[in-house]
């Protein structure tokens, strides 16, 4: 087991954005977060690696205060988002986006208005104004000229960068991913991944990612958490992750056959 | 016997918390639909989508309402010639009962099951999150909306309901019980009062808030997929029917004393 965070050589030294102590979240008799604490470092990407019910994504949730945690604290820059109110966090969230599995698109709008939605939502902007930074967000994911189609007309991969673009139109600080690769294929996970770098190295977010795609991690990742009984088992780099010894760790990375076998060989 | 007894106060807390929760969301409704920014796109879209598209089935069930009253009446009591009062008696009963409260079963049950498919699903596929963690109240975005719409609409269509339902009780007279079209008219406006109206709409408002309120409650609380959903629609039809009714015995004692 390696709670502490060892050093290494590619991780960034930066002081920490957010700040987790002690959270704690229970459904019913069982605590699916049992006194978790981590940093996330200020410009970092952070992956968030469990096996599926280990509460990866409901850790990515109290980052943003979607699910309230019933312990310990969330510390955005000093602020303790456990402590806040729903209307309290309206400011915080407009610093901190979050792309969903599902892309959570809203159905009944076509591209251009749920591109468009935070503008319209926080910006007094004009409607060629928000044309236009519709039309560059969707650019930069790579989909220009679908503002007239609906989400059913979507592929997977489609709502994904959409969804992506609608995060990233009000340029955020921090974005949180939550299994941005589910469910799509692997030339469309290689796209996906490209973009989440990208918002990393061009746009200069925070980024948290939730995800048991090893492959994913390994491309985007500069610190790894393992999830594991409600605290992180592992957190460190890639490199710290191949040599532990810890059982977790080694089972979940041995888990992932195939292409994880070759990442774990390749690094 | 300590799990016993805490399971009881469970099943004790939980509808209180329930009654508590649609309480507050109707406070927070309410508020949210009276402060600026007002978003009447919305509500003219709800409008539309909730009231527009429910003329047809208001009017069916009050015009057959109005025309099976005019032959119950003419053949229940032939001895007394209350046929002659047949105009009367449709209007006082659709205006005051009968057209609040079919309209509110009939309409209420489509629209407010409608509104927990559409919030339900948005609910399980995360895009009611969505809008949260773009620092957007789905209250305000949401809900005020449907909330609105479902205010104004209701007791529209409840007036229509009732000008078609007396129409049909008129067509029953004249043609079945061979009534002149000046003695029921005469007789109509003869017996309706201001009173019964806004008796009749009082109504109307009511039930539009518990039918907007519970049917977008149980949607924004839908939890377990389709299935949940499916769960969460059936529950507002039941519910939204046993609210209406229940309150029409209340609100016809509070009317009878205020107006």
């Amino acid at each position: 087991m390696s709670s502490s965070e060892p050093s290494g050589a590619r991780r960034p030294r930066r002081e920490p954005l957010y700040v987790v102590r002690g959270l704690c979240r229970r459904f019913g008799e069982r605590a699916v977060l049992d006194g978790l604490s981590f940093d996330v470092l200020r410009g970092e990407c952070l992956v968030v690696l469990g096996r599926s019910g280990s509460g990866k994504s409901l850790t990515l949730r109290q980052l943003n205060g979607l699910d309230p945690a019933e312990g310990g604290e969330v510390l955005f820059e000093g602020t303790d988002l456990v402590q806040l109110t729903e209307r309290e966090l309206y400011p915080l969230r407009r610093r901190i986006a979050m792309l969903f599995q599902s892309g959570a698109l809203f159905d009944s709008f076509d591209v251009l208005d749920n591109v468009a939605f935070p503008i319209r939502e926080h910006e007094r902007a004009g409607e060629d104004e928000v044309r236009e930074r519709v039309a560059a967000a969707l650019d930069w994911v790579g989909l220009s000229g679908i503002e007239d189609r609906m989400p059913a007309a979507l592929s997977g991969g489609m709502k994904k960068r959409v969804a992506l673009a609608r995060s990233l139109v009000l340029e955020p600080e921090v974005v949180l991913f939550d299994e941005p690769t589910a469910g799509l294929d692997p030339v469309t996970s290689a796209d996906i991944c490209g973009l989440i770098r990208s918002t990393r190295d061009e746009l200069g977010t925070t980024s948290v990612v939730v995800t048991h795609d090893i492959r994913l991690a390994t491309h985007v990742g500069d610190r790894f958490a393992l999830l594991h009984e409600g605290r992180f088992r592992f957190l460190g780099t890639w490199e710290e992750a191949v040599r532990s010894s810890d059982t977790a760790l080694r089972s979940f990375l041995d888990g992932q056959h195939g292409a994880a076998q070759e990442d774990i060989d390749a690094a | 016997m300590q799990r016993t007894d805490d399971r009881i106060l469970i099943d004790l807390k939980s509808p209180l918390r329930e009654v508590g929760a649609i309480w507050l969301l109707a406070v927070r409704g309410m508020a949210a639909m009276v402060r600026p920014p007002y978003e009447f796109r919305s509500w003219l879209h709800q409008m539309g989508h909730l009231g527009v598209s429910s003329l047809g089935v208001a009017s069916v069930t009050t015009l057959f309402t109005g025309m099976v009253l005019a032959l119950q009446t003419a053949y229940s009591l032939p001895e007394l010639g209350v046929k002659y009062y047949i105009g009367s008696v449709v209007s006082k009963s659709l205006t005051r009962e009968l057209g609040p409260v079919l309209v509110a079963l009939i309409v209420g049950g489509r629209i407010g099951s409608g509104m927990t498919a559409e919030l339900g699903t948005m609910k399980v596929t995360e895009q009611v999150d969505a809008m949260r963690s773009m620092a957007a109240d789905p209250v305000r975005k949401l809900v005020v909306p449907k909330l609105a719409a479902t205010l104004i609409m209701l007791p529209a269509l409840t007036v229509l309901g009732n000008f078609v339902g007396i129409f049909g009780g008129l067509f029953v007279a004249v043609n079945q019980l061979n009534l002149s079209v000046g003695l029921y008219m005469n007789d109509v406006l003869q017996a309706l009062t201001m009173e019964d109206v806004f008796n009749g709409l009082g109504k109307s408002v009511v039930f539009a808030c518990f039918i907007a309120i519970i049917g977008c409650h149980n949607g924004l609380t839908a939890s377990g997929g389709a299935e949940g959903v499916g769960r969460a629609t059936t529950r507002t039809v039941v519910w939204a029917s046993i609210m209406v009714l229940v309150s029409d015995f209340f609100l016809t004692k509070l009317f009878h004393v205020l107006i």
